[in-house]
């Protein structure tokens, strides 16, 4: 039979998958069932949901908008350090998100490097913006990853043949480049989404803990375990149906394409 | 029209060529691999950077010029068809970029594909093509954006035997409609017959033979364009009808003096097992070093003074009882060969 | 990285590996271990109590777990191997299901705000002030439930920038300066040794934090469970309590 996964194979992959999947099923079987349709709809959880799906969204726009050039900048160009700055970018991955959390503060944070000199005009610390950076912070790395090897695997002599046809570097970078690493950069997105929902410590540490203005959804759990880990498992619930959802659809768009 | 001297200057290989091709007029740069043809039509293209030379196109020096600012089209071996744009729009491609509107740019996309025979295939994608389909959808994406320079590298290697005969002859058809110059780039000699009107046979990274075809094929002045064209080549002194080559001498159809080319097909040689009567005037021993097919005949190598390929059929093979290692008598009759200056 | 740096690297993991071994395998007479459970505000305190019964009991060694209470409390009722457990709340330690817990220390409020108080706080009704940036804690957690009731006491309304998750993390936005002020412990203000100031403010009265302490239902070590308890609670115990800044019952 075709697909047949031999044992060696087989064993370890059921054993893998179950790993990640039994701590669902226990969640799923502790969660509170009868009292459910009622939590769901207090305003709190939906207010902590909602800000933590605006939040994740926008910030993957924004590292859609920085990580693709940045991206591009790591795969294509030749320059002196090229190996160090890949190596930076990619730091965000391994280091522990609160410590992100107070690196953005000593930065951003009013009495930051930057943050003092616009102390005046706006902070970010305690804002929904701030929020949003938090989660940029810890994510891009996952999009420059994964748009840089597809970059990388990228025939670049489509761009040459885009130049011989008139088509300006920008051009060729909106018009080829793009499209054909199309499928990494979706890939990277959903990784670096995911990521940006689950947020938790850069989020609290930048941007601390207010309903409404900074508290999302991993926050909320957070809390909620602190007194009433019923409820948090409700919202553990609501956090990973909608990200399973979201993820299915995609997948199964980017599959059709 | 072009009049280009490139220089490419790498670790371990410099290509030096000159190249001019007139408005019309097709020049095919033929060579074995890695001789630097494909490396002088990136240069061409603004793809491979000079390190000496220029290239002047109508009367403009281009070489200083980025790639998509040259006025070329160019086809590639493989042709680099986008993959995510169909058909259409891989033509449109090169007219949007310079401007044209994308409604106007498609309509004139539409027109070049029905003129290529491929107005069925308008919203395919490239995957979807066919070998000789993609060839002729790169060839319009090339032509689309009217260039005065059309670049074509191997452009018929990726296709299969039959395909390559039917999209050659087109590709003849449309060469022949083009008035820029166009340069191509092939390791077939018959691709290079066929399509060009001027030869330049680059080995090394130098030109060492230009010329037309017809002068080309009768004229060889390299082992390797020899071979291509199917020709046995010596080079020798000559003295009168008398060529000197390496101890051995043969007699001449041309009366010559000095060093001169001589040149014989396969077929010209006949081989006898006992030494033959008469007195044919070239004539000696050698030992069979191979036979191999060679369409419906035998191709023989011979060692000897002088090494040499005898074409023979399959039943003087078995008349002969022809085995590598054998010792034959070789003979090649004067007025089957072809000597001229070297 | 080259192939001698990931060499060196690995040996001195194994070293640290070794060394880690080496101090779990100490004390060769059926040595014990007493692990005691505690709120995140006993950091300091608990480990010099600890040190002190280590010393009057050989053999023995005390493991800490410090951390959220409520959290703590959790991890007791799920199995953990705690012997005792010290809660910062009497809510957290029912949580846990201990029985009989005596209440060995009280912890009150402070504002804290960083040096130089650059807001100028000086009282309670200060932090209504909507240009004073202030940090409490969440209401799920003790210091943010004790917040609750002393504003309540004080009649004060907050704004409060943010809930923070627990006590250091609502300091550790008063020492970076990006908050004017915050609701914390004394034990915390204490803690943080000069990096921030503290205020006490009468309201406080209101909302003293009381801490109990006590065995954990299963425990295999019992007796040693009672000792260390009553080492919290002796003249010995009170003395450092009150250092940390907890108020000794």
């Amino acid at each position: 039979m075709r697909g047949a996964a031999p044992w060696g194979l087989a064993v370890p992959a059921v054993a893998g998958m179950a790993f990640l999947v039994l701590p669902l099923v226990g969640l799923a079987v502790r969660a509170p069932w009868t009292t459910l349709p009622a939590r769901l709809t207090e305003p709190r959880v939906l207010e902590a949901l909602r800000l933590s799906l605006i939040t994740a969204t926008t910030a993957t726009v924004v590292c859609l908008a920085l990580g693709v050039p940045l991206a591009w900048l790591l795969a294509r160009a030749r320059f002196r350090g090229r190996g160090l700055v890949r190596a930076l970018v990619t730091v965000p991955l391994v280091l522990p998100p609160v410590v992100g959390g107070v690196a953005l503060l000593l930065v951003f944070g009013r009495n930051g490097l930057i943050g003092r000199w616009f102390s005046g005009a706006f902070t970010l610390p305690f804002t929904t913006a701030g929020v949003v950076m938090a989660e940029a912070f810890v994510a891009m790395p996952f999009l420059v990853i994964s748009v840089e090897g597809t970059l990388r695997a990228a025939d670049p002599r489509y761009e040459e043949a885009a130049a011989t046809l008139g088509a300006s570097r920008w051009t060729v970078f909106r018009r080829v480049t793009l499209p054909l690493v199309a499928p990494g950069v979706v890939a990277g997105a959903v990784l670096c989404w995911a990521r940006a929902l689950g947020e938790f410590g850069a989020t609290i540490t930048f941007a601390g803990n207010l309903p409404g203005t900074t508290q999302t959804m991993p926050l909320a759990v957070y809390l909620a375990l602190e007194t009433d880990p019923e409820a948090a498992i409700v919202l553990s619930l609501v956090l990973l149906a909608v990200c399973v959802a979201v993820l299915a659809v995609l997948r199964d768009r980017w599959i059709k394409a | 029209m072009l009049s280009a001297r490139l220089v490419v200057e790498r670790e371990r290989f410099r290509l030096d060529i000159v190249i001019d091709a007139a408005a019309g007029e097709v020049v095919a740069l033929l060579g074995p691999n890695g001789a630097g043809k494909t490396t002088a039509l990136r240069a061409l293209a603004g793809l491979v950077r000079l390190s000496h030379g220029e290239i002047v196109l109508d009367g403009e020096p281009i070489h200083e010029r980025p790639a998509e600012r040259r006025s070329i089209g160019m086809v590639f071996q493989d042709y680099l068809l986008f993959p995510h744009l169909s058909a259409l729009d891989n033509v449109a491609f090169g007219p949007r970029c310079q401007g044209t509107p994308k409604a106007r740019a498609r309509v004139g996309a539409r027109e070049w594909l029905e003129r290529i025979g491929l107005k069925d295939h308008l919203h395919a994608r490239p995957h979807e093509l066919s070998g000789g389909q993609a060839q002729r959808v790169a060839l319009a994406r090339a032509l689309a954006v009217r260039p005065r320079l059309l670049l074509l590298d191997e452009p018929l290697a990726a296709l299969d035997a039959h395909t390559r005969l039917e999209i050659r002859a087109g590709l003849r058809r449309h060469l022949e409609e083009f008035d820029g110059a166009a340069v191509l780039v092939t390791h077939d000699p018959l691709d290079a017959m066929v399509l060009a009107d001027r030869l330049v046979v680059v080995e090394n990274g130098s030109i060492v033979q230009e010329g037309t075809p017809a002068e080309v094929a009768r004229h060889p002045r390299t082992d390797y364009v020899a071979r291509l064209v199917g020709l046995n080549l010596y080079r020798g002194t000559a003295a009168g009808h008398q060529v000197t080559i390496d101890g051995l001498t043969l007699s001449v159809a041309e009366e010559l003096e000095g060093p001169v080319f001589v040149a014989f097909p396969p077929s010209a040689v006949a081989l006898f097992r006992g030494r033959p009567d008469g007195t044919p005037r070239n004539l000696w021993a050698a030992r069979i070093a191979g036979i191999e097919r060679h369409g419906d005949q035998f191709r023989v190598g011979l060692d000897g003074p002088i090494s040499v390929s005898a074409d023979v059929t399959a039943a003087a093979v078995a008349e002969l009882d022809l085995l590598p290692g054998q010792e034959v008598w070789v003979a090649v009759k004067a007025t089957e060969t072809h000597a001229y200056p070297a | 990285m080259s192939g001698s740096a990931v060499r060196s690297l690995v040996s001195a993991l194994l070293l640290m590996v070794l060394l880690a071994a080496a101090g779990c395998a100490g004390g060769k007479k059926e040595p014990e271990t007493l692990t005691v459970f505690a709120a995140a505000s006993l950091t300091e305190s608990f480990g010099t109590l600890g040190k002190a019964f280590e010393k009057s009991h050989p053999g023995v060694t005390v493991k800490f777990n410090f951390g959220g209470s409520s959290t703590l409390a959790q991890q007791i009722v799920q199995g953990a191997p705690a012997d005792v457990f010290a809660a910062a709340s009497p809510a957290t330690m029912k949580q846990s299901g201990a029985p009989s817990p005596r209440i060995f220390a009280r912890n009150r409020l402070e504002i804290a705000v960083p040096k130089g108080n650059p807001a100028h706080v000086a009282a309670l009704k200060d932090l209504a002030n909507p240009a004073v940036k202030v940090a409490l804690c969440a209401e799920q957690v003790p210091c943010g439930a004790a917040a609750v009731k002393a504003l309540a006491a004080g009649g004060v309304t907050v704004k409060p920038v943010t809930q923070e998750q627990d006590v250091k993390a609502a300091l550790s936005k008063v020492r970076l300066g990006e908050v004017d002020a915050a609701l914390v412990y004394r034990t915390d203000v204490k803690a943080a040794a000069g990096a921030v100031e503290g205020i006490e403010f009468p309201e406080a009265d209101k909302a003293i934090n009381d801490y109990p302490i006590a065995a954990v239902p299963k425990t295999a070590h019992l007796v040693l469970a009672r000792e260390f308890i009553d080492l919290v609670l002796s003249d010995q115990g009170r003395r450092v309590l009150t250092d940390a800044g907890f108020t000794a019952v």
